[in-house]
């Protein structure tokens, strides 16, 4: 297969229009212009529709309605813009809404500032709105695993009737790497269930985002928790680098993750057994990869994160059940991690044996 | 015996359930017979708002999508761009059109999107219980306003027929009351010509059709008549505003 060298935001990009995406609203806010500037182009020439929204507010409303009505959709945003989208990820999720929200992903709080970090943990895997409901997302490392996650996210949009959050660090939007694209997917007949017009149907649609009684609400809820549990199980995503005989095994997603990749070889180089525990769903998160570690081999986990105060530990800490010391590299602001930061405190913590 | 009157077809046979005397079941069954009368049922898709207006997800018979508060020009936005065979239009109140989707509405008829906006105005938050909206005239009292509204704290009430006659591509924008049946036949038109546009393929086209609300505004409904004739005709003018076929012929 022909490689391409793309950058992060514009291969997501190309690879949604690939994965039978049709229909793309956004607003501009940096680092992720490059995609709705791609899609802008590219859209059109497959008969699809580029609209750039008035708000970020707007932009996840019309993804909400070109859902409703039966095509694949997707908005792409960065961590403040995804805040705005929130009350729109929320009704997808409520009405069940097969979509794709990119979060290139920025310091923050507040305004924070523009470059990469990993701040929005908790928002892309716990909390993307209110009401309590969950997605599927994905933190890619790469960019050929951005590519592949993005096609994949679109299968599982319409698998789950949910949304689906697709979350890299502005580090991933931002690089150039070469990458396999996907073939283009065939455009599925609109499914029976969209608002278009009830046609020869005999019965009526009604999308919404809400019950009409707590009964019905409850329903919904104990549905769509049953969904969530099913994911637990069959759909966790984790590479796991050098564990079978590590004894300082590293946790880090995106771009941390590949980072710590290059300080397990470096550590290994030394003769310090490292290893590495990537999750690529953080929703639903590989609890078991750090479960199943053995706690009489593994002398401390370091959890590497360009987060402060950190994020993902937390689920760390669910994973690990207080059997094996946690430690942590941290940055944030839009600092990089040093890969030499992650070695220096690893020898410290062999040092002190 | 000819049948000269019947329930139209685009909406169920179930009971209203907005208040006695609440305008909105005239606002809807005026729609419904002009979708029933254009033949579009079928290929219809009612973008509902959040409001009182949402309960018009248990009487329409079409296809519906209920928005977010304010999002319904975003939302179907969203719908008529994939299915623009589709025939679309939004029913919205004026805290939801005016006040929390200002943003929405002035720039879907900025772009001149191809759909049809009903704006339902009684000057009141309805399904709240009564507050302040945008529409609310200068002295009247709401919850929100026991002192009545006052210009110099609340501002005045906003005109968004007028505003949004004020943008290039919109190709129709009006404002029809309901209060009376010689209205209720001008309105009817009104919503027949928006929704005329949108099939002829011209743009964006708004209806602003002034209501009442019995419950919240303290009154009997037939004194919100009298009410909308001496008061909120003064404030919102009846008329078109803009008409671009007019412009052109």
């Amino acid at each position: 297969m022909e490689q391409i060298f793309m950058k992060g935001c514009e291969a997501i990009a190309e690879t949604a229009i690939r994965a039978g995406c049709r229909f793309f609203a956004g607003y501009p806010i940096t680092p992720q212009n490059e995609m709705p500037e791609y899609m802008s182009r590219a859209l059109p020439r497959v008969g699809g529709t580029f609209v750039q929204g008035e708000s970020e507010v707007a932009s996840v409303n019309m993804v909400y309605g070109a859902a409703a009505a039966g095509t694949l959709a997707m908005t792409s945003s960065s961590s403040p813009g995804i805040s705005l989208k929130s009350e729109g990820i929320s009704h997808l999720a409520g009405a069940r809404l097969p979509s794709l929200i990119v979060n290139v992903m920025r310091a923050g709080p507040g305004m924070g500032t523009i470059q990469p970090a990993q701040n929005d943990y908790f928002q892309a895997s716990k909390a993307s709105g209110h009401g309590g409901f969950r997605t599927i997302t994905f933190v890619p490392g790469t960019l050929q695993e951005a590519v592949d996650l993005t096609y994949l996210a679109f299968e599982y949009a319409v698998r789950d009737h949910n949304p689906v959050i697709l979350a890299p660090d502005g580090f991933i939007g931002a690089i150039m790497e070469p990458v396999t694209l996907p073939d283009f997917k065939e455009i599925p007949e609109t499914p029976d269930w969209a608002a278009i017009g009830y046609g020869k149907r005999g019965h009526i649609n009604l999308i919404k985002s809400g019950g009409a009684t707590e009964a019905e609400q409850q329903e919904i809820n104990e549905s769509a928790a049953k969904l969530y549990e099913r994911w637990t199980r069959e759909d966790v995503m984790v590479e796991a680098y050098h564990t079978e005989d590590a004894e300082y095994v590293f946790a880090a997603y995106g771009t941390s993750g590949r980072i710590c990749k290059s300080a397990v070889d470096e550590l290994r180089d030394r003769g310090i057994k490292a290893g590495l525990i990537r999750p690529i769903t953080i929703s639903p998160f590989p609890y078991n990869a750090f479960k199943n570690l053995d706690d009489t081999r593994v002398k401390y986990i370091i959890d590497v994160e360009m987060a402060i105060p950190a994020q993902m530990i937390e689920d760390v800490k669910m994973g690990v059940e207080g059997k094996i010391p946690i430690e942590t590299v941290l940055s944030s602001g839009g600092n990089i991690i040093r890969t030499s930061d992650i070695i220096q405190k690893t020898e410290a913590l062999v040092k002190e044996g | 015996m000819e049948k000269i009157y019947t329930r139209p077809n685009a909406l169920n046979k179930s009971v209203s359930g907005y208040c006695p005397g609440c305008m909105h079941s005239t606002i809807t069954k005026i729609t419904a017979q002009v979708i029933d009368e254009l033949g579009i049922g079928e290929r219809t898709v009612c973008v509902l708002p959040v409001g009182c207006g949402t309960l018009g997800a248990l009487y329409w018979n079409l296809d519906m999508v209920i928005s977010a508060h304010g999002r319904a020009p975003a939302v179907a936005t969203g719908v008529k761009r994939v299915s623009p065979d589709s025939v679309v239009f939004t029913y919205q109140g004026d805290g939801d059109l005016a006040s929390i989707g200002l943003s929405e509405i002035m720039h879907a008829a900025n772009r001149g999107e191809n759909y049809t906006v009903l704006f339902i105005n009684n000057s009141i938050y309805g399904m709240t219980g009564g507050q302040m909206a945008p529409t609310t005239l200068v002295g009247q009292k709401t919850t929100t306003t026991p002192g009545g509204r006052n210009p110099d704290t609340d501002g005045f009430p906003m005109k968004m027929a007028e505003l949004i006659a004020q943008l290039t591509s919109p190709v129709y924008v009006a404002r029809f009351a309901v209060n009376t049946p010689a209205y209720i036949n001008k309105a009817k038109e009104g919503i027949r010509k928006a929704f005329q546009n949108q099939l002829d393929g011209k743009g964006f086209s708004l209806v602003e059709i002034l209501s009442n609300c019995p419950t919240t505004w303290g009154m009997s409904p037939i004194d919100t008549l009298s009410y909308i004739n001496d008061n909120t005709l003064a404030e919102f003018p009846l008329g078109v505003f803009k008409d671009r076929e007019e412009e052109q012929s």
